[in-house]
């Protein structure tokens, strides 16, 4: 009999290490680790925790929150979150003892623009899979290419295409 | 207190780190940083707008999420290990808290279908999000040869080749410092 949460929670742990350029870098690789290898939850279902998140307060790497209770109940919950936090304390609490001026850094330079391209590579992956996965008909790529063009052409708050589409949503209107 | 006049005292406690970071997570639907900077700098003036451009700087260069960063570092600055604890439990804990309530009523009434149609609007809606953030990112590197490479070269080995993160990593990092070393753009 595996261990869902055990692993789990070392996966989080290790994608929270790696995580160049924010936790949404690393939702592919969570969604194969949870969906495709695992199977512990179907796509659609990934999504629709991933868009619980996203309509809730926060920072948006508690989706590993609903994750962890997905799998494993308010333990699973509370490990996974943990999980994910853990890493980003020792590593950015080490780093704030040597805080010096980064930026003036050569080698910080470097790393700063080969980590760049990389991490928005990753975070354009998520968006198209994150798409593939919500659409259940052609109106389901309306809603996503709207709210992209509305988020990319106004400086208004994120909540108004998702509060639209709430509204669409429960009126069967897509 | 918080001091604005002044430059040097600007200490905060646990407690105090423990309710910015936490008032930051709860009203930070859909983005924590533009609520970030307007409580540490100008609300509570613990950093001038400098500072925060650094701050914002080294957060994006350390794994994890950027607001998850500058909660342990600003943390850490102002009230060593019990500040930096404080800080990411004020940002994470409320909000996991509040995810987890609004997935239990989702166990509870996801299968009513107006439910049901809400949640796939909403969820084709974040896709979105996460398309535009991409995209706006993507934007500034677009007059880079090499950082376009690298890009396309990212999103080949993810959504054609299916490679998994580690070995992503491990093949086009070290090609991205060399190429980044070299180049001047």
């Amino acid at each position: 009999m595996e261990r869902p949460l055990v692993l789990l929670v070392l996966q989080v742990l290790f994608l929270s290490c790696v995580a160049v350029g924010g936790f949404v870098t690393t939702l592919p690789e969570l969604h194969r680790f949870v969906v495709e290898t695992h199977r512990w939850m179907t796509d659609d279902r990934f999504v629709t925790l991933f868009a619980l998140a996203q309509a809730a307060p926060g920072p948006n790497m508690i989706v590993v929150t609903l994750i962890g209770w997905e799998i494993a109940g308010a333990a699973g919950a509370a490990l996974a979150t943990a999980a994910a936090c853990l890493p980003t304390l020792v590593i950015a609490y080490t780093a704030s003892q040597f805080w010096t001026r980064y930026n003036q850094v050569e080698w910080y330079r470097i790393f700063e623009r080969a980590v760049a391209p990389i991490a928005v590579g990753l975070v354009l992956t998520t968006g198209v899979l994150l798409t593939g996965s919500a659409a259940k008909s052609w109106t389901s790529y309306v809603i996503t290419a709207a709210t992209a063009a509305f988020l990319l052409l106004t400086r208004r708050s994120p909540m108004i295409p998702l509060a639209v589409a709430a509204v669409l949503g429960a009126a069967h209107l897509v | 207190m918080t001091a604005p006049a002044q430059a040097a005292p600007r200490k905060a406690g646990p407690l105090d780190l423990f309710i910015a970071f936490a008032a930051m997570g709860m009203v930070g639907f859909g983005g924590v940083m533009p609520w970030a900077r307007w409580i540490l700098v100008d609300k509570r003036a613990w950093f001038t707008e400098v500072e925060f451009l650094n701050l914002l700087a080294l957060s994006n260069f350390l794994p994890g999420g950027n607001v998850v960063n500058i909660a342990v570092l600003v943390g850490a600055r102002q009230s060593g290990l019990p500040g930096a604890v404080a800080a990411l439990l004020g940002l994470v804990a409320p909000p996991a808290l509040i995810v987890t309530a609004i997935g239990g009523l989702y166990q509870v009434y996801g299968q009513l279908p107006v439910v049901q149609s809400t949640i796939d609007a909403v969820a084709a809606a974040a896709a979105g999000l996460i398309v535009a953030m991409g995209l706006r990112l993507a934007y500034p590197l677009r007059s880079s040869p090499r950082a376009l490479a690298v890009m396309a070269a990212v999103l080949l080995a993810s959504l054609v080749l299916r490679m998994p993160l580690v070995w992503m990593l491990l093949l086009i990092l070290p090609a991205s410092l060399l190429a980044a070393r070299m180049a001047r753009r």
